[in-house]
Parts: structure tokens; sequence; C-alpha cells
């Protein structure tokens, strides 16, 4: 059963939004000389930067013939934690994490166009507030655009929990870290906006069915703003970047 | 240790001369702007004051698309770089801008890796000796290959490659050398095959190597510039750029002692100086998102005379205001 403090009377949460209400996000794409595309998102608190190295010469033993293969390294800074985190990577969430962001990034990358191939996607999380892999998903999104991987449409994630108004049940979208340690159910959801197709779908504690359309619905709307916020900031860097270059239309 | 301590020790006597002399507030004045001067090469920014290196331009912003996005609906368009077909709609797969020839969209997104086409100049670097073939890096989503049937032999002769050719690989090109080619044809998976047989190409001597991404190159007839201030430019289409002096470019050929004289010969300073100009200008054009030839690179290089110190060019409000008169040259020479 969900804490029934989550959400106030007035129907206002820990943090004082709605139910309804993202947080802020602020993104930038470009951050980095080096590699093929970078990206560095803020979603509230939580602040994620990513790179994209490729597509390169994938090596012998990786190679796969018929689509590019997609590497992806989460690994979250010592300092993003409350508690100074021991090992930055390579611990088993972080390669939980890693796997699922690999999945989620696949259904979006149009993989059979690079052959014998590879992407590597490196996020680092420099402060953890809840929503650390919902924002990674979203970055890794923006700097694969920035690095000029065809994508079938934006990978956006977003999480949702459930609370009570009054008796009624109430989904409460993005999930910040206070609410998760309050010991409620998060769903998360990576999906293709756009089109309506989900990469990936996770779930932390139980959660009965009857309450699930609406937690999910929730979340696929907050998957669906978040695409808006992104779109806006990638026409932003077009516009910036693009104002010398030729365009050859006949 | 005893040369410190006699200058800290001539320090604090002259300091204390001085102190003497005119008063407290002006000595601490003096010592604050002889230590600034130890000091002045070491310059910290905020991130919150990062320069913005946008130059405006007065071209009107074209239309853009993004992933997902549909472009049209109608079906008797065809698709090229950069779209899919999903349902009955042409849907963008990258963010950029449309270009349609005729029937043909395509869109070309902001940065890239490069994809080769015939005829197009690269410099590369190799990676492996292959059995008979050399593997090239030249910034594609594949490695290149060059043949060793597409070099020319040392001496010049033109005869059938033997087994002993196979063995003397390496000694023509090694693990790490430079070179410059040109792409011979395209293999069905997208992989390019290179040839340098010309006398303009082949491997590279002394000088500096840039990566710059693709997109900011133009295609052109020559690639191979001799700017009038004393460099030599390749501009490779893949986003390679190398700079080298003048004197080595012009003597590719030629027998093995030559070759070797001329890459152990050290370059003048003054030269190092040039091209070490060339390159933060063509840095600074990089900045601001211009595209690279040799007029925009001889404009930045005029523009940033006015620079007498080279490392004074790092500094990014120095690049925007190189970036920018550049491209206010550009336009005035458009307009005529």
């Amino acid at each position: 059963m969900p804490g029934p403090d989550l959400l106030s009377n007035q129907g206002l949460r820990l943090d004082g939004r709605r139910p309804n209400e993202l947080r802020r996000i602020i993104c930038k794409l470009g951050v980095f000389t080096q590699p093929d595309g970078s990206a560095y998102l803020e979603q509230g608190n939580t602040k994620v930067l990513a790179a994209v190295y490729g597509p390169h010469h994938a090596a012998k033993s990786k190679s796969l013939q018929d689509g590019v293969v997609v590497n992806c390294q989460y690994s979250m800074a010592t300092f993003s934690t409350g508690e100074r985190k021991n090992r930055p990577r390579g611990d088993r969430k972080s390669l939980e994490i890693s796997m699922h962001l690999r999945q989620a990034l696949t259904a979006a990358i149009k993989t059979e166009l690079y052959p014998r191939s590879q992407i590597d996607i490196y996020v680092e999380v420099l402060q953890a507030d809840g929503g650390a892999f919902c924002a990674s998903v979203n970055a890794a999104t923006l700097a694969l655009i920035d690095a000029g991987i065809p994508l079938r449409a934006y990978a956006c994630a977003c999480s949702a929990s459930m609370a009570w108004l009054n008796g009624e049940p109430e989904a409460l979208v993005d999930v910040g870290h206070v609410e998760e340690a309050a010991g409620g159910v998060v769903l998360t959801v990576a999906s293709l906006p756009s089109t309506g197709s989900i990469g990936l779908l996770e779930q932390s504690h139980r959660l009965h069915m009857d309450y699930f359309n609406i937690v999910m619905s929730r979340a696929m709307q907050g998957c669906r703003d978040i695409e808006v916020i992104l779109d806006k900031a990638v026409r932003e860097h077009l516009a910036e970047g693009w104002t010398k270059q030729d365009v050859v239309t006949i | 240790m005893s040369k410190t301590s006699s200058s800290s020790r001539f320090v604090i006597l002259s300091f204390s001369c001085v102190f003497v002399c005119i008063g407290l507030f002006e000595t601490f004045q003096i010592l604050l702007i002889c230590f600034l001067k130890m000091t002045s090469h070491v310059k910290i920014r905020l991130a919150s004051e990062r320069v913005n290196h946008s130059v405006p331009s007065n071209n009107a912003l074209p239309r853009f698309y993004t992933p997902g996005e549909v472009i049209t609906g109608m079906k008797d368009f065809m698709r090229g770089h950069g779209t899919y077909v999903e349902g009955d709609s042409l849907k963008s797969s990258v963010a950029g801008v449309m270009q349609k020839v005729n029937k043909l969209i395509c869109i070309r997104p902001l940065k890239s890796r490069y994809v080769g086409e015939i005829g197009d100049v690269v410099v590369g670097r190799v990676l492996e000796v292959q059995q008979k073939r050399w593997k090239i890096e030249t910034n594609s989503r594949l490695d290149s290959v060059l043949q060793l049937s597409s070099v020319n032999l040392p001496g010049g002769e033109l005869r059938r490659r033997s087994a002993e050719d196979e063995q003397m690989m390496r000694k023509h090109l090694e693990e790490g050398d430079l070179i410059s080619a040109e792409v011979q044809s395209v293999f069905s998976d997208g992989s390019l095959s290179l040839h340098t047989r010309s006398l303009k190409y082949g491997k590279l001597g002394q000088g500096i190597l840039m990566k710059v991404f693709p997109s900011l190159i133009k295609r052109r007839k020559n690639h191979f510039h001799q700017l009038p201030c004393g460099v030599s430019l390749i501009i490779g289409n893949n986003g390679f750029i190398w700079i080298s002096p003048l004197e080595m470019s012009s003597n590719l050929e030629g027998n093995k002692d030559e070759l070797e004289t001329i890459e152990t010969q050290t370059v003048n300073r003054s030269d190092r100086e040039i091209m070490a100009r060339v390159k933060n200008c063509i840095a600074a054009l990089v900045a601001s998102k211009m595209m690279l030839d040799d007029t925009s690179i001889m404009f930045a290089y005029e523009e940033s005379l006015k620079y007498d110190n080279v490392k004074d060019l790092l500094d990014p409000e120095a690049m925007l205001d190189v970036a920018f008169l550049t491209e206010h040259r550009i336009n005035y020479i458009m307009e005529d």
C-alpha cells in the first residue's frame, strides 16, 4: 500500500508539485567537442551527462553482420548521492541499469543501417535525486541526436507512482528521491512517444491490477510531455549551429 | 636551494627599500603587479560566463526536421539518407535540414561520421598492416582499405606485385603513419577503398593534423592548397586537415634518401609559428561552425594577424572575434 503522506489534502506532493507536473528540465546538446555527440540534462535536482562515440568499426569478436552493436555504460559519480558512493561503475546495480539503457536505446536506434559497426554510449550521473535512469535515457537520446545517428523516434523515459487523495487513487508523475524512499510503487517506462511503442517497462514494488492503467497512462503522458521539451531543445541547438552552412535545394 | 634563498632575500630587501621610500599601499600595489605578471598565463573562467560562439549570419533559417517527424505523406517521393518509411508517410530519422533533389528527399544532420564518395580526397592514419593491404582510419563508420595494388611502388616501376613486395609492405607504410589518398571505390557494406596512384598522394611527413567534423568541409575540385602565408594545406573530405610547411610538400616523390633527410630536418621557428597560427584560426572557425575552405582560412589568418602572440588566439573571445570578422569579409565578397 502506498504511504498516505505522499499527497496532502490540497493535492500537493512533498515538493509542492501537482500530481501531473514534471520537474523542471534543462538540457543542452554538444557540451563536449571530443565525442561524436554529447548532452547535459537536468531533471529537477538530478543532473546527468551523456557522451556518444560512433558509429565506428567494431572489434571482430563483437561485430554483428546485420546490425550495429550498442554498448552502454552507466556510472554514478562518487559525489552524486548523499553517502559517498565507493564504486562508481561495475557494481551490480550499475550493470543492470546499463543493460536496461541498452534495451531502451536499441529500440530507438535504426540498427540495420550500420552492420559491423559499434556505438558506445557513456552516461555519468553527477547528482542523483530520483529518476536517474529516466534522466539517463533522455540525455542519451539527445546525445545520439547530436551525433547524427538515425533514430526511429525520440526515446523518452518517465517514472510514475501512486498515492491516495480523499480515498481515490491518484497517479504521481516523475518521482523524486524522497517519494521513492517513502516506499511507494515506482513504475518506469521508456517509450518512443510519437509511435506509442514501449522500449522498457520496469516496476519496483507490487501494484494492484485495478490501478495499473492509471499509473501507466500517467507515465506515458509524462513521456509525451518530455518529448515536447527535448524537441524544443534540439530545434534551438539546430538553429544555433546551422546559420553558416550551405543548404542546397533544387 | 641557495639560488632561491638569495632571490627571496633580494625580494625582501627591495620590498623594504620600496616600503621606506613610497609607503605601504603603493608597495602592496607594486608587489601585486609583479606577482600577477608572473602568473598572467593562467586564465580561469566561470562556466556561467562562457562565450557563446554563434556568429549571426544573413541567411534565413531553414526548416528543420527532428527524428520521428513526418516529412510528407505522399507516396511518390524517394527516400534518401536520414529518412525512413512508416506506414504511408515518410519520416525523418535525424535532426537536420531537408535536401530535395527532384523526387529524392534526404535529411542532412549537423554532425555525422564521414560518408565517402568516389573521388574524395582523404587524410587517414594507418591502423594495421594486413596480408596485401593496409587498414586506414578515416573517421567513417568502418575502416577504409588501401590495397597493395593501389599504391605506387618506390622507384616508380609498373610491375606485378610479387611475394617480396608483401614482405616489404612495412617498409612502405607502418602502423601510425599518416597518408593522403583518394577514394577509388565504395564496397557494398559502405567501407572505402583508397588509392595513392598519383604523385601528390602518399605518406605525409612533418606537420600538424587537425580533426574537425566532416560536414564543415565543402566539396571542391582541389583539396591541396598552398597558402600565400607560407603553409601548404590538405583539406581532407573526411574532416582531417593537414598543415605542413611549404618546402616539404614539393618533394613527395624521389628516392628514399632524399625523403629521409626531409623528414628529419627541423622545421624553423617562423614556419612553426605560422603553422600554429593557421591551426588556431581553423579552431576558431570550427568553434563558430563556419565552412572551411582555403578562402575562409586565409581570411581568418589575415584577421588574426592583429594578435601578435599566437597563443592569444586560444582565448574564446579572440576566437569569436576572428570568426565574426571572417564571416563579415565573406559576406562582403559574396555581395560584390
